[in-house]
């Protein structure tokens, strides 16, 4: 029978000329693959793998390989971050369009800082000053700013999968910077960066391999949330025990195939979490009935100063953002120390600059 | 009123060399058609002076194919498609008629938009019969004048593209349609259960973050209407039902004799949600693609008789809407062209050879040695919904109907035919699909089976795979 394991690309039909590489084939993650995962059912999904090398649409098209291999790069682009001029000439002459079709300030400069890093050029479309307003579809779109002659399109949209049909229409490399309820690859990849380096911190200036032994709970709006999805992924591909938590109206349908554990009693797994990942919750889950309250949510879900004291000495804080104090977490809790919420908006142009440069990148740095 | 006479066909066609299939049995025929009629059917005809002679070697000749629920799109979609050029595209896949749904802009809630489409019909290459709407505008609020519309020979009813959500009005509405000799069609969807979702609720939709809508939501109404069935007494139609569990919903209800009848469509027994991975709204249709669980079961439903005949729900869609992003594109598939095949294909071919999941459309191969007879593929095909739909009566449907449709094959009988090779193999190739809209969800898929001839009201629609007109 036909599963979705998470361990999938999602990507287009087979094209015959497409060679399926090494880094493909042999995807990291398929070593966390639900153990119900037949032969047949894995090829199924090769099929539809989208060539790693081109695309950023899914942290599936990375796999562990590609993802530490994001992480060595993220290495060098730290160094270079910390440098009293932090751009290097590694991208001249190239261009990044980013066309975001749904309103994300911080992700789009984080992602026009990095590719300014890396000496790209770029250009800038956002749906609320475009022709998308005036009922121009997005393959025309697309279209259009691809023929402008671009190397990567940096996407952002409110629909699920529309990155990927993207690579149908255009010439570019397709990074998808958060599409819908599907993925957001590039927030995962920054995830586990620093995560890695809140380790290295801890482990006298050795950088871990992995996050192998790792146990993390993702708390929140799981059903709705692109960063979920990414960091099921990316943080399972790693060798991280990764537990969701959330109400059941918050959890996705079917966590088939998916390499977690789920449970709605936060309380329950507190004491044992390295890491406790933070989702946002959005006001609009009232009115679907999703939730009683806000209130009620913070009462069992949020990190509240007593369930920080809860956490082991050593855990971390991590919340993609934008944060909403009161809700998810208590104000007091979201400036401790163990709270990597900064840490992750820096790590998010190293982590960008890493994975540009992975997609277009050819001579030294 | 008089019948299509003016647009009869005037002139002998010999379908030579076939085997014939109807409900009456098997056995090698040629068949005689002159002025619209069969006039013989003997082994061997020779052909008059002048006749057309089809080819029919290796072939069955079956009565025409009947589509209870095609969208023709016209009044207010021609971008999409027109009556003639559904009737095209209907003729090219065996169908001698085709019942248009009511979903146009505007519904066809009145007599007089039903007469607009029927008279459209009367030049098109497959007889058109219309449904009614249920409520004015489908807005699911009042009735539609049920009497006069079924006066004008309108047997079917119904508000598809959406269910009749309120179930007070749902029990008025068969209230009021007992005794009129029509039948109320349902597309179960409550639509508070499914939520807005886009594709089938369940693994693929969690993991691809695309809102579901669970099976539930097609069970719940199909429950209501029948309990609603079983108060009134009044009998019902269920559109292109998708889940196992309404399957074996429909065996209960029949079973404790229920006046019910059910559909389902051609992707539904043959694609699951899997097909929705690639994010392509090709793969979009309402009710959604489900788990190869219920391709199963909606394959078990058709082997062994619960469900009654396999309707396209042709819904097409210009190339451009279907480009939009998943969940913003309209849902539905192209399905006239390839239905007969599609069904042959996964119903009648066995395993290893009934086609595989390569294309990444969900394709469900088939798992169990249980292969349908054409004879039994051909009846959910043409002469059950020819009865359903009402249009088995040789031209006694009133204005609207020829009639005359489903067979059997016999002297004096309307011409309505379809010449269909079972072994030919072809590729689906969307650009030459006769359909205004390319939709179809079987792109670059070989199918087994291929519709040759088609006559209709003694007209050779379609020669050699070819629309004639």
């Amino acid at each position: 029978m036909i599963a979705p394991g998470m361990t999938t690309s999602t990507g287009t039909p087979p094209r015959p000329t497409d060679q399926v590489s090494d880094t493909t084939g042999a995807i990291g993650v398929a070593q966390v693959t639900s153990p119900r995962a037949t032969a047949a059912e894995e090829d199924f999904f090769v099929d539809h793998r989208v060539p790693a090398v081109r695309h950023l649409l899914s942290i599936a098209d990375l796999g562990r390989d590609g993802i530490l291999e994001i992480m060595r790069l993220s290495d060098a682009f730290a160094e270079v971050s910390e440098r009293p001029i932090p751009k290097v000439p590694a991208l001249r002459g190239r261009t990044v369009a980013t066309v975001f079709m749904e309103p994300s300030t911080r992700t789009r400069l984080s992602f026009e800082t990095a590719a300014k890093r890396l000496s790209a050029d770029v250009m800038t479309f956002t749906a609320a000053t475009s022709a998308a307003v005036k009922g121009e579809s997005l393959r025309d779109t697309v279209e259009t700013i691809d023929a402008m002659g671009i190397d990567a399109m940096v996407i952002r949209h409110h629909s699920s999968g529309a990155p990927l049909r993207v690579t149908n229409w255009v010439g570019a490399s397709v990074i998808n910077a958060g599409d819908g309820t599907h993925e957001h690859p590039t927030q995962a990849l920054l995830d586990c960066f620093t995560i890695r380096e809140a380790l290295t911190a801890r482990h006298d200036g050795e950088v871990p391999a992995d996050l192998k032994g790792l146990r993390i709970a993702v708390v929140g709006d799981i059903k709705h949330s692109r960063v979920a999805r990414s960091n099921v992924l990316a943080f399972s591909a790693l060798g991280a025990q990764v537990v969701l938590v959330a109400p059941p109206t918050l959890m996705p349908a079917s966590l088939q195939g998916w390499p977690v554990t789920a449970t709605g009693d936060l309380d329950g797994v507190l004491g044992e979490l390295d890491v406790i990942y933070l989702l946002r919750i959005q006001s609009e889950r009232l009115g679907e009935v999703l939730l009683p309250s806000l209130d009620e949510y913070h009462w069992r879900y949020g990190l509240t100063r007593a369930r920080a004291d809860a956490l082991d000495k050593d855990a971390l804080v991590m919340h993609p953002g934008p944060m909403i104090r009161g809700v998810e977490i208590s104000p007091e809790v979201a400036d401790l120390p163990a709270s990597l919420v900064t840490r992750q908006v820096r790590n998010g142009v190293i982590v960008r600059m890493a994975v540009l440069f992975h997609l277009l990148g050819s001579g030294a740095m | 009123m008089p019948r299509r006479s003016a647009f009869t066909h005037k002139g002998e066609i010999v379908v030579r060399g076939g085997r014939l299939v109807d409900e009456t049995g098997e056995r090698r025929s040629d068949v005689l058609v002159r002025d619209g009629r069969i006039v013989a059917v003997e082994e061997v005809i020779d052909a008059p002076t002048g006749a057309t002679v089809l080819d029919a070697g290796g072939c069955v000749v079956a009565p025409g194919l009947v589509d209870l629920h095609a969208h023709l799109r016209e009044p207010g979609g021609e971008i999409a498609e027109t009556v003639e050029s559904g009737s095209r595209a209907a003729a090219l896949g065996g169908y001698t008629a085709v019942v248009a749904m009511p979903n146009t802009e505007p519904a066809i809630d009145s007599a007089a938009v039903a007469r607009d489409v029927l008279s459209l019909g009367r030049t098109a290459l497959a007889e058109i019969a219309v449904a009614g709407a249920i409520t004015l505008g489908r807005r699911g609020e009042r009735l539609v004048p049920m009497a006069e519309l079924a006066e004008l020979g309108v047997r079917l009813f119904t508000d598809d593209g959406r269910g009749v959500q309120h179930g007070g009005l749902m029990r008025r509405a068969l209230e009021y349609a007992s005794g009129l000799g029509v039948v109320l069609a349902q597309h179960c969807e409550d639509e508070q259960i499914a939520a807005g979702g886009q594709m089938n609720e369940g693994a693929w939709s969690s993991r691809l973050g695309i809102a579901g809508q669970p099976s539930l939501a097609e069970e719940a109404m199909l429950a209501r209407d029948l309990a609603l069935v079983r108060l009134t007494g009044a009998p019902m139609h269920f559109l292109h039902l998708s889940t196992a569990g309404a399957i074996e919903m429909i065996r209960r209800a029949k079973a404790d004799g229920l006046a019910v009848t059910a559909e389902v469509t051609p992707h539904h027994l043959s694609l699951c949600d899997a097909a929705v991975a690639g994010f392509d709204p090709v793969y979009k249709v309402n009710p959604p693609l489900r788990t190869a669980a219920d391709v199963a079961a909606i394959r078990a439903g058709l082997l062994n008789g619960v469900v009654d005949a396999i309707a396209t729900d042709h819904a097409p869609h210009a190339p451009e809407r279907k480009e939009d992003p998943f969940d913003e594109a309209p849902a539905g598939m192209l399905g006239l062209e390839t239905a007969l095949a599609v069904a042959h294909t996964a119903l009648c071919v066995g395993p290893g050879e009934g086609g595989s999941d390569e294309a990444g459309d969900g394709w469900v191969p088939s798992s169990t040695g249980a292969v349908m007879s054409l004879r039994d593929l051909l009846g959910l095909l043409s002469w059950q919904p020819a009865r359903i739909a009402g249009l088995d009566q040789d031209g006694g449907g009133g204005w609207a109907h020829q009639g005359g449709q489903g067979g059997p094959i016999r002297s004096g009988a309307a011409a309505n035919l379809t010449v269909f090779d079972p072994t030919a193999e072809w590729v689906v190739d969307p650009s030459r699909q006769a359909s205004r809209s390319r939709n179809t969800p079987y792109a670059g898929r070989r199918l087994t089976g291929k519709v040759r001839h088609t006559v209709f009201a003694g007209e050779a629609m379609v020669i050699d795979g070819e629309a004639q007109r």
